[in-house]
């Protein structure tokens, strides 16, 4: 832990800027964060369909096996190997009842335990292990697993409450929503971000950004503070849900007559099939963002639908992991939609690309700024739902919930 | 009777300076109208997933791309320059070819990454006694996108 980290008053209205480079309190991030009782994100459903598959992910910084046994049953383990440490898996993953360590070839079921080691018994009578050797007492770390609507969550925490309870009624009821039926694959993008996990975490959090820094949104009315829609944050302040009805504006006026920049009158579409989106959930909702603490992240943005997950590399650096999905039954002309709107997000995304450098903003920006704080006052000082996205409301959630297990 | 190998080089040739030396307009202008355009990660083109990071079909889209690019997405001043390697035409269809890239990203500063390495493989066309490009993926190796990607590559 940082020895100087004295997080400021008031209340959680203020950041120090110490919590995100500082290398101490990363490494505990690992133990009280993903190694504590919060469920991570491993994958989809839809990326281990078949019995006998595995496929490597990560829980923080700690590389993961997600499998899926032959009888369908699903776990999850650390991709370390008991003997020496190596990776046991080295790729995306595979199939197969064994997975072999290529460092001196132990291998372990789809359960992570230890079912063979090679040359137990020595060769010709002459070395092996110790006879006493206990191979069930020798194992990679072992996760506890849990699902909810198609999506596969883990723990290496006895301390966690089900998944059910841990995600709350509201935040289960929104991913129900986007995820009403089985997902199916579309593909990943991989980005690198060049800051600390948390400034990406609150960037998605931050609804009062959106409609600032991406111009492009704003332009379309796919997204303005002052359209229909609201924040919400569980009890615990770690998850959230912001959400937008496309053509609701009410006050278009405190946009045009702040000259801000955001807003540009003369720009239109030469081919408007980019945002020609269908009411697909019934509900008139174009937008919902919703994030489970600590590192997942669902968005709907009209038709386009993606799970990302975030996964520190080090103090200054995030990989973001975007999984497109569609649905089965999708027609041909919603698949080319969900395509076509796809430009909309990730790494190159219209609505999405700024995301991308404005945590690397940040670090750059606060480089000298030791013991100083950012202040998250938008909105209040609490945590509540509310509604209104001009507020930091989640923001200030997250923080709440990081601190309460980091003991800061 | 297609285009020969020369004549492709040198679309992509154009292709790439249009890019480096910051005339995407001019850029626009190497495709037909009804082109398609996109950029595909390796990984999902492999795994026979149909996502893209940049996807246009029709020329217009392309032009929005350009427009949003000058006028609405923030990021910091930066220039491309690529090194394109001989294309190598498809011996079934004279108007396909592949060849081989390297990007190498330019910062406001100077610093100089090589931000993405893959492939072109594009289908040509000629219209009005040019060759233009009817379609082309761009594959990229790299497995992840360092920060973001706002010029086409």
């Amino acid at each position: 832990m940082h020895p100087s980290l004295k997080w400021p008053e008031p209340g959680l209205t203020r950041v120090p800027y110490d919590v995100y480079g500082d290398p101490l309190i990363r490494d505990t991030e690992e133990e009280r964060i993903f190694r504590g009782p919060v469920w991570n994100y491993l994958c989809l459903e839809a990326e281990l369909p078949e019995p006998d598959s595995y496929r490597t992910t990560f829980v923080g910084g700690t590389p993961v096996i997600v499998s899926r046994d032959r009888h369908g049953v699903l776990h999850a383990f650390e991709n370390r190997c008991a003997h020496r440490g190596a990776l046991i898996c080295l790729g995306e993953g595979g199939r197969g009842r064994r997975i072999q360590c290529v460092y001196h070839s132990w291998s372990y079921d789809l359960e992570g335990n230890l079912r063979a080691v090679a040359f137990e018994k020595g060769v010709d009578g002459a070395g092996g292990m110790p006879v006493g050797f206990d191979k069930s007492a020798h194992g990679p770390r072992k996760l506890r697993v849990g699902t909810f609507s198609g999506l596969v969550f883990g723990t290496f925490s006895t301390g966690a409450p089900d998944l059910r309870t841990y995600l709350g009624p509201e935040i289960r009821q929104r991913l129900e929503r986007v995820l009403p039926r089985p997902p199916r694959l579309l593909g990943r993008h991989r980005q690198m971000l060049p800051n600390n996990w948390k400034l990406y975490v609150e960037n998605v959090k931050d609804s009062y950004h959106a409609s600032l820094l991406h111009a492009f949104f704003t332009t379309f009315r796919l997204n303005r503070l002052s359209q229909q829609g609201g924040i919400i944050v569980d009890d615990s302040g770690g998850h959230h849900v912001s959400f937008s009805r496309r053509r609701t504006d009410r006050d278009a006026a405190a946009y045009e007559s702040g000259g801000l920049r955001a807003h540009r009158t003369d720009y239109d579409l030469a081919d408007g099939r980019l945002i020609r989106g269908r009411d697909e959930f019934g509900d008139g909702i174009s937008l919902q963002i919703l994030t489970v603490f600590p590192g997942f992240v669902s968005q709907q943005i009209l038709n386009t639908l993606a799970v990302r997950q975030v996964v520190p590399k080090g103090p200054d650096r995030t990989e973001l992991i975007w999984t497109h999905y569609g649905f089965a039954d999708d027609d041909p002309e919603m698949g080319e939609m969900r395509l076509r709107q796809a430009n909309l997000v990730g790494p190159a995304g219209y609505i999405s690309m700024e995301d991308g450098a404005v945590g690397g903003f940040v670090r750059r920006g606060t480089a000298g700024a030791g013991g100083l704080e950012g202040v998250v006052e938008m909105g209040g000082d609490g945590t509540e739902s509310q509604g209104t996205r001009a507020t930091e409301t989640s923001v200030r959630g997250f923080w709440k919930a990081y601190r309460a297990l980091m003991g800061l | 009777m297609g285009p020969s190998r020369s004549e492709i080089d040198d679309l992509l040739a154009h292709y790439g300076f249009a890019i480096d030396d910051d005339r995407l307009e001019d850029w626009l202008g190497l495709f037909t109208p009804d082109c398609r355009y996109r950029i595909v990660a390796r990984e999902n083109r492999e795994a026979g997933l149909p996502i893209a990071v940049v996807y246009a079909d029709g020329r217009a889209m392309l032009e929005d791309r350009v427009a949003a690019l000058r006028r609405a997405n923030i990021y910091e001043p930066q220039r491309y320059r690529h090194t394109i390697g001989r294309a190598l035409r498809d011996p079934y269809d004279a108007h396909r070819a592949r060849a081989s890239y390297h990007v190498a990203r330019i910062m406001r500063e100077g610093d100089v990454d090589l931000f993405s390495v893959g492939e072109y493989r594009v289908r040509v066309a000629a219209a009005d006694g040019r060759l233009l490009i009817r379609e082309i993926d761009v594959i990229y190796d790299n497995a992840r996108i360092d920060t973001l990607l706002a010029l086409p590559l």
